[in-house]
């Protein structure tokens, strides 16, 4: 299983097109943080705005908000919407990709069980992901770290301003992308399947991104006969629990407690929803790819 | 001598179309088994079956004396194939190629065997080109040494020769007789190519709309011996009352805008040779077709080769 | 005889206390606010805003007279709020012959003297101050202040090893706050699900209080005037 999934690594990490993934991230937190660098009080204005009016807010201020931290959750704001397209170029080919260039067939007149082909294959993407988020951390998280400093990690809610101090948040963030894997492991997984029924990368992809498009738009919908009813059971309502890591518990005076979380059954409830997707997902593609007739 | 293939009433339904209709066979080990067809005759489908590409409606497949369903991963180790044109990964250079599928094949295949692989396909220089390289001839190659690199007793070869030049087709040839004679592998081999196939089988089995129309050994479904003539004079028409009229009638199959067809055993064509001369035939050309050709659409159309080509 | 003695000398006491004008009330709490120039404190700010998660913050706080006064986290991040410049309670005096005075007598529970102060000048920021005041040792307990610029804020002060300079050792600063809310469109917030403050009161509770207290105070050592900046 190990030589199988070295080979498939090799056949990934061989195409040019996999680095186009690793250089759209760099492109984009590169030039975010270069934006926010020259004029990342501007940025904050906007957000500023309703506090402004109550509170102190100079310079000084928006210099310390702009901080490592801060930067970074901007960031993944940003780029965990974008990822899940990264993520299906690489699983939505998985399996399309091999029939579309005849290999497949060939691939399966080994002695391999079809369960085993799918597995490495899943496995592989898994890695990719991970591998695409690992540089993502080391760029916006490391990155922003070395050119903006630390300080305590202010965020912005829609109702809520959470503060943590700054020895408080680096585990947060190891938690974060923690999560953001098992997250895009989601849309991989969906990608996965859809390139079973394939037999051209284009598909898969082009569908895996409209599912999340359109399944993320249904999550933000604010009429309340979708909030019980839809939500709950779109992946893309769990895939965002990743910020509950940044939403700390206090006490009776507002206070914040280090090392807590606000609500950690409800983000271990989301992981459990994104795994039960995933086994889902990649369960029925083997399922599906071990009764089909390979006829390209 | 065992049969290292037994088929037994393959069935396969797609839908409404019948593509392999309770078909049955067996090829025997140290042979090359000859697959032929029309196109669309269910030839693919049934090799698919044997590879696991494809599954049966119904019907069993036993290879090396195992049922394929149970003993897959065993079987396959010892089979290896070209499907159609030999599809590979065209990022990757030929070696890269050879390794991958060496490794998927179950079996440790040092380096040195990969080139040696590449060396017998005459593939040793262009080891580290990109396959988006290579022509069709050198695909076709680097197809057959994937199907071989790991030494499996069964090779099954779906068109090897598609796409090949004169030369490419010689090759072929050659390294299939070698396989065989000398290394004493097993192929089963579809084609189109009947001329190339009377020159190498020694059993065959012909099948149309998914049915088996005859099966056995070349030399014993019909005679090699029996050949058609294309005879091709200064004045067709003229030299075809001529030989209406002389004792070799009985020869003379038909006139066709460009050619006398005749029909006749090898040994026969000499003294036809000399009869013509006498008869101040002006030849233009002579060529004999192999008759493996009548025999195929004798079968596959219901009429005699000559019947199917002048009319 | 001791017994009538005893009893002279407490009708004394409470005869003497009832003769303390709200003038001379306020002449002495001033005094004592005036001892101090400039100071520099450090201490501790709890910040509770209804949509304020804030940890406890290490401040600093600055004060030079007459009415300068700056809070600073020289670290980390603290939300201070605007109008915190009036936690210095010598702005209630800046001006002292400009007021109005009343007395509005005792509280009941505390025994500390209201007296309510209403600046002549119409220009100045301070429409009224509700001050409560511990005669006896002339500090103020507590102050109500609305102001043009800032609105109503409140002070609550407690006293302890510096209370001869009217430093307090705990200061709760209590303002009003705007609304604060930003599109979920914006945001992309995670609803985890957790129960939101649905209580009306505090919904319409649209005060912050900020709590410092004071570990230490430099007194008159000087502050110079780049911290004000």
């Amino acid at each position: 299983m190990w030589k199988l999934l070295q080979i498939e690594l090799f056949k990934i990490f061989k195409r040019p097109r996999t680095y186009i993934a690793f250089g759209a991230i760099a492109a984009v937190v590169l030039l975010f943080q270069i934006g926010m660098k020259f004029d990342g009080k501007t940025y904050l204005d906007l957000i500023l705005n309703n506090v402004s009016d109550s509170f102190e807010v100079d310079d000084t201020f928006k210099g310390k908000l702009l901080n490592g931290y801060f930067i970074c959750f901007a960031i993944l704001n940003i780029l965990l919407i974008q990822m899940p397209l990264l993520v299906a170029l690489v699983a939505g080919d998985a399996i399309a990709g091999e029939a579309n260039m005849g290999t497949l067939r060939l691939s399966l007149t080994k002695p391999i069980s079809r369960t085993q082909y799918m597995l490495v294959k899943f496995m592989a993407s898994i890695i990719y992901t991970l591998l695409l988020l690992i540089w993502l951390a080391i760029l916006a998280l490391f990155g922003s770290m070395l050119i903006f400093g630390t300080n305590s990690l202010v965020i912005f809610r829609s109702e809520i301003i959470e503060q943590m101090n700054s020895y408080d948040v680096l585990w947060r963030y190891v938690a974060a992308f923690g999560y953001a894997a098992v997250a895009l492991t989601t849309v991989s997984a969906l990608a996965f399947l859809l390139s079973v029924f394939a037999e051209n990368s284009i598909g898969p992809i082009i569908a895996t991104m409209s599912i999340v498009i359109v399944f993320t738009i249904l999550s933000e919908f604010n009429i309340p006969l979708y909030d019980k009813n839809v939500k709950p059971y779109l992946f893309t309502t769990h895939m965002v629990a990743w910020k509950g890591f940044f939403y700390v518990q206090t006490d009776a005076e507002n206070r914040t407690i280090d090392g807590s979380i606000q609500n950690l059954p409800a983000i271990l409830r989301s992981l459990g929803i994104l795994v039960i997707y995933i086994v889902g997902f990649v369960g029925s593609a083997i399922w599906i790819f071990r009764k089909k007739d390979i006829l390209t | 001598m065992s049969e290292l293939i037994r088929v037994k009433h393959l069935t396969k339904d797609f839908k409404e179309i019948k593509a392999v209709n309770d078909l049955s066979f067996a090829v025997t080990a140290g042979q090359v088994y000859g697959f032929l067809g029309q196109n669309g005759a269910g030839k693919s489908t049934t090799i698919r079956m044997l590879l696991t590409l494809i599954k049966p409606t119904s019907g069993e497949i036993e290879m090396f004396g195992m049922d394929l369903s149970k003993h897959r991963k065993d079987i396959l180790r010892q089979v290896g194939a070209i499907i159609e044109r030999p599809d590979l990964y065209k990022y990757l250079t030929a070696l890269e190629n050879l390794r991958i599928f060496a490794a998927m094949s179950g079996v440790r295949i040092p380096e040195k065997k990969l080139m040696d692989q590449l060396a017998m396909v005459g593939l040793a220089e262009r080891a580290d080109s990109k396959v988006k390289t290579y022509s069709q001839g050198m695909k076709q190659r680097l197809g057959i040494a994937i199907a071989l690199v790991h030494d499996p007793q069964l090779i099954i070869l779906d068109e090897p020769t598609n796409g090949l030049d004169p030369q490419g087709i010689a090759d072929i040839r050659n390294l299939i007789l070698l396989l065989r004679k000398e290394m004493g592998k097993t192929l089963l081999i579809s084609s189109h190519l009947l001329s190339e196939m009377e020159l190498i089988a020694d059993s065959m089995i012909i099948i149309d709309k998914g049915k088996k129309l005859v099966e056995g050994k070349v030399n014993e479904l019909f005679d090699p011996a029996e050949t058609i003539v294309e005879l091709k004079t200064t004045d067709d028409k003229g030299t075809y009352e001529k030989l209406q009229g002389s004792s070799l009638k009985g020869f003379v199959k038909g006139l066709r805008n460009d050619c006398i067809l005749l029909k006749l055993h090898r040994d026969q064509i000499p003294a036809l040779v000399n009869d013509l001369v006498q008869m101040n035939v002006a030849i233009v050309s002579f060529h004999s077709k192999h008759s493996l050709e009548d025999y195929f659409l004798s079968l596959t159309t219901g009429k005699e080769y000559v019947e199917a080509i002048t009319n | 005889m001791r017994k009538i003695l005893l009893l002279l000398a407490l009708l004394n006491t409470a005869c003497f206390a009832k003769a303390q004008t709200i003038e001379d009330i306020i002449k002495n709490v001033k005094a004592k606010l005036d001892k101090v120039s400039d100071y520099e404190a450090e201490g501790k700010m709890k910040t509770n805003v209804i949509f304020i998660k804030a940890p406890i913050a290490k401040v600093k706080v600055y004060y030079k007279k007459p009415n300068k006064l700056r809070i600073n986290n020289e670290s980390g991040i603290s939300f201070i709020p605007k109008g915190s410049v009036n936690i210095n309670l010598g702005n209630i005096f800046i001006n002292t012959s400009g007021f109005d005075m009343i007395d509005m007598g005792k509280e009941a529970k505390t025994n500390l003297r209201i007296i309510k102060l209403l600046p002549k000048d119409e220009n100045s920021d301070v429409v009224l101050s509700t001050l409560y005041i511990d005669e006896t040792q002339s500090l103020i307990r507590k102050a109500k202040t609305t102001t043009k610029e800032n609105g109503t804020y409140e002070l609550e002060m407690t006293y302890g090893k510096y209370a001869e300079y009217g430093l307090a050792d705990k200061v709760i600063f209590s303002f009003n706050t705007k609304d604060y809310k930003l599109p979920k469109g914006i945001t992309f917030d995670y609803d985890d699900g957790s129960k939101k403050e649905e209580s009306p009161d505090k919904l319409k509770n649209k005060k912050g209080k900020v709590e410092i207290v004071y570990a230490s105070y430099k007194i008159n050592k000087g502050v110079p005037d780049a911290v004000f900046k």
